[in-house]
């Protein structure tokens, strides 16, 4: 890319980017040499590992990458998403596979008192012990936990506005000695939120009324009528 | 140097660029700084395409060689059906799911194959919104003529049509559904200027718009109990032997075995090539995004369009190494966030459309005014902090917040520091030619979203391609719904694939490349 014609005075030369140091990991129980600073997965496909389940987006939204890690001499293990986490020296990870959790089925348009609902379709909801592993386990930094106990007091507009970071990664389920999974009971509580406790907006009912009604037939006439060059010509004066 | 010391002009020359207005580039400048510098005028990496439907038409080498793929499917594959659905759907992001949804909805019986997880998309990562004429001084003729010049005037009029003027009732079929979007003090609908529209018309989701999306329609296939068939990738389709689709051989990627699908139609929503990387890019798109839809339909006859035609998204992540290709949402730009250059300065007015955009920075690199990473990347600021700035502190935290987690784990502080961006391999802008039904030239092949092509032109606007994946997902999964509810499953055949591998022959082409290519080889061998 034109290199020669830069100015050097425009160059991250920072040593550590410069040339990646090797680090040691622990993979599924395994001990590997991996450049530092790469992400979790990465690593996997560095040290020849096919996977097939366990990516997604790689860009941090999908959670299909949930990981398990800890780092080096401290018995505290983590929870990543693997596209997102980038290798230390004696780091230590497994993925995590899908968890069996069970899912409610449930018309969201025939919701007949969706609070109340909550606690047919997700009985174990209300069975929190608040022992605040949930938490603990989002990649995400979301108070899962918390978010639970609005849910089940009825506060689901809180609960849309905590979860919206939520990638459904399902890390918070296999930790909940409750058999509670948090991220469906959110999922549930923030759909019924949009369908059921939020307002129509006037605007778009209207506009909806507007087409159905020909409102624009006219300009659209007037515009599809046109020839290239018109509608060159009309194009160019938007700003 | 140290990337601080580099930031540092960026910090310095912030209060004399916020009092310039950079006027937007002419039709013509526009034309010349394309021509020259965006990567579709790249001729080396281009060739036509030696067979087919789309014989001579150039595009991209590594498109090409799919397109002219060997199928792993052998000629003589018992095709006994192992699955009768009436309506297959291929795909499970945006258009896949609401394609599944829709045919649901109008009584079909729905399969839906994807070779990863429902919902594993490029639709889940989508941070800029959807586009939707909803205020009063708007109107989906507005939002047809802003798509028409973004596109070049490329764009097909009738699926365009179809698209901005259904826009409003997906806005309310997404909200039934309990998709919530952001709202106005009096209840209606916010709306954010988008790059290239002349009036604000993206509906967000705080900067997780596809996020929200994906999740409830996700959990709407599950409530629907649509059957799934996941980590199954399509790897050919089946036709009657008269050119019209029957159905499609699945790979299930588990135990590898060959599958058959007897289907009345299949509606292909495979979405984008990203994960070519094409001319080498990074890439912002999904695992998944290898142009399989693209090889399938071309192999059974479908004519494509507009293949030598891709978007670079402008801002793509070039440090840390770590988050490479991934992008920096568009939003930062929409609120003001300024292009800078290493001398300090901004080169184009940042809410010009893609295209432009990318090839301004391709132009400030090439001509020595970027900034060199050492792992030979390079790139230009982006100034995020400025937000705080203009908006007051907190406001990149607030409204950015998917892209201050992302920076975050990597010890960056985008609302102290901008961040290094450079355009990013984001979007296919051509596909499969479709009509307003999302049908292709091949009878009962529907296509729905990235995969299709002529909706967007040469450049696809922000915030266009979530309502094109619902309003084509909703056309192809109604029309394919009502159309088989009186059609008797037509005879399952490989002929098609007969006929392929001789025109191959005949033009000397005894091609290596498996296609489609399912998943990127990512994993290390030697």
């Amino acid at each position: 890319m034109g290199s020669e014609t830069f100015d050097t005075q425009n160059v991250i030369d920072q040593e550590e980017i410069l040339r990646p140091k090797m680090v040691t990991v622990e993979i599924a129980g395994k001990t590997f040499q991996v450049p530092e600073g790469i992400t979790v997965i990465k690593a996997l496909w560095y040290t020849g590992q096919d996977v097939v389940r366990g990516v997604g987006c790689l860009g941090g939204f999908c959670g299909a990458c949930a990981t398990y890690y800890r780092t080096k001499d401290d018995p505290k293990v983590r929870t990543c998403l693997a596209c997102q986490t980038a290798v230390q020296d004696g780091m230590s990870f497994s993925m995590v596979p899908p968890f069996p959790a069970r899912k409610a089925i449930y018309d969201v348009s025939k919701l007949q008192d969706p609070k109340q609902d909550l606690f047919t379709l997700y009985p174990e909801a209300p069975l929190c012990r608040n022992c605040n592993a949930c938490t603990e386990a989002c990649p995400q930094g979301i108070d899962v936990r918390e978010g639970v106990w609005r849910a089940v007091f009825g506060d689901f507009k809180a609960v849309s506005e905590m979860f919206m970071d939520c990638v459904m990664c399902g890390l918070c389920t296999p930790v909940c000695i409750a058999d509670i999974a948090p991220n469906l009971v959110a999922l549930y509580a923030s759909r019924a939120q949009g369908a059921h406790f939020t307002d129509r907006p006037e605007r778009l009912t209207h506009r909806i009324q507007e087409i159905e009604e020909g409102r624009y037939d006219a300009e659209w006439d007037r515009v599809l009528s046109m020839n290239e060059q018109e509608l060159k010509d009309l194009c160019a004066e938007l700003k | 140097m140290d990337i601080h010391e580099l930031q540092k002009i960026v910090h310095k020359t912030r209060d004399v660029r916020r009092t310039q207005t950079l006027p937007k580039y002419s039709p013509a400048e526009r034309d010349t700084l394309i021509k020259k510098y965006h990567p579709d005028h790249r001729e080396s990496a281009y060739r036509p395409v030696k067979f087919g439907p789309n014989a001579g038409d150039r595009t991209v080498r590594e498109l090409a060689a799919l397109l002219e793929g060997e199928s792993p499917v052998p000629a003589d594959l018992d095709l006994t059906p192992n699955y009768t659905t009436d309506v297959l759907v291929v795909g499970g992001g945006g258009a896949g799911c609401a394609a599944a949804l829709h045919a649901h909805a109008n009584g079909a019986k729905v399969t839906l194959a994807t070779k990863l997880r429902l919902g594993d998309s490029n639709t889940v990562m989508a941070q800029g919104g959807i586009q939707v004429a909803v205020t009063a001084d708007d109107s989906p003729v507005q939002h047809f003529l802003d798509t028409l010049k973004g596109g070049h005037m490329k764009n097909d009029h009738d699926l365009l049509k179809v698209m901005v003027e259904d826009g409003p009732s997906i806005a309310k079929w997404l909200l039934d559904l309990g998709v919530l979007f952001d709202r106005d003090a009096d209840g209606n609908l916010h709306v954010k200027k988008g790059g290239g529209s002349s009036k604000p018309r993206l509906l967000t989701c705080s900067d997780y718009t596809g996020l929200e999306i994906m999740r409830v329609l996700k959990d709407e296939v599950l409530n629907q109990k649509i059957p799934l068939l996941e980590f199954s990738a399509v790897v050919e389709l089946l036709s009657d032997g008269n050119g019209t689709c029957t159905g499609a051989v699945l790979r299930d990627l588990d135990n590898k075995r060959l599958l058959v699908v007897a289907a009345k139609s299949v509606i292909l929503a495979t979405g984008g090539i990203g994960r070519l990387h094409i001319q080498g890019f990074p890439t912002s798109n999904h695992y998944g995004a290898t142009g399989d839809g693209l090889a399938l339909a071309y192999r059974l006859g479908a004519k494509l369009l507009q293949i030598d035609t891709f978007q670079y998204h402008p801002s793509g992540a070039v440090f840390p190494e770590q988050l490479i290709g991934a992008l920096v949402t568009e939003g930062i730009r929409s609120e003001g966030g300024h292009l800078v250059n290493a001398k300090g300065e901004r080169f184009v007015n940042e809410l010009d459309t893609r295209d432009v955009v990318s090839s301004s920075i391709i132009r400030e690199c090439e001509e020595g005014r970027g900034i060199r990473t050492m792992s030979g990347r390079v790139g230009v600021w982006l100034d995020t902090p400025l937000l705080d700035v203009e908006h007051g502190a907190g406001t990149v935290a607030k409204h950015f917040p998917a892209m201050v987690k992302q920076y975050e784990r990597f010890g960056l502080d985008i609302s102290k520091d901008p961040v290094l961006i450079y355009p990013t391999l984001h979007y296919q802008n051509g596909g499969v030619q479709i009509d307003v039904h999302g049908e292709a030239n091949v009878r009962n092949l529907f296509v729905a979203g990235e995969a299709s092509g002529g909706l967007h032109g040469r450049n696809r606007l922000m915030g266009n391609s979530l309502l094109d994946l619902m309003v084509f997902g909703k056309q192809t999964g109604t029309t394919a719904a009502i159309r088989t509810a009186k059609m008797p499953q037509g005879k399952l055949t490989l002929d098609h694939l007969a006929r392929f591998r001789a025109e191959a022959k005949k033009h000397g082409v005894a091609s290596a490349v498996m296609s489609p290519m399912v998943l990127p080889a990512y994993a290390k061998k030697e």
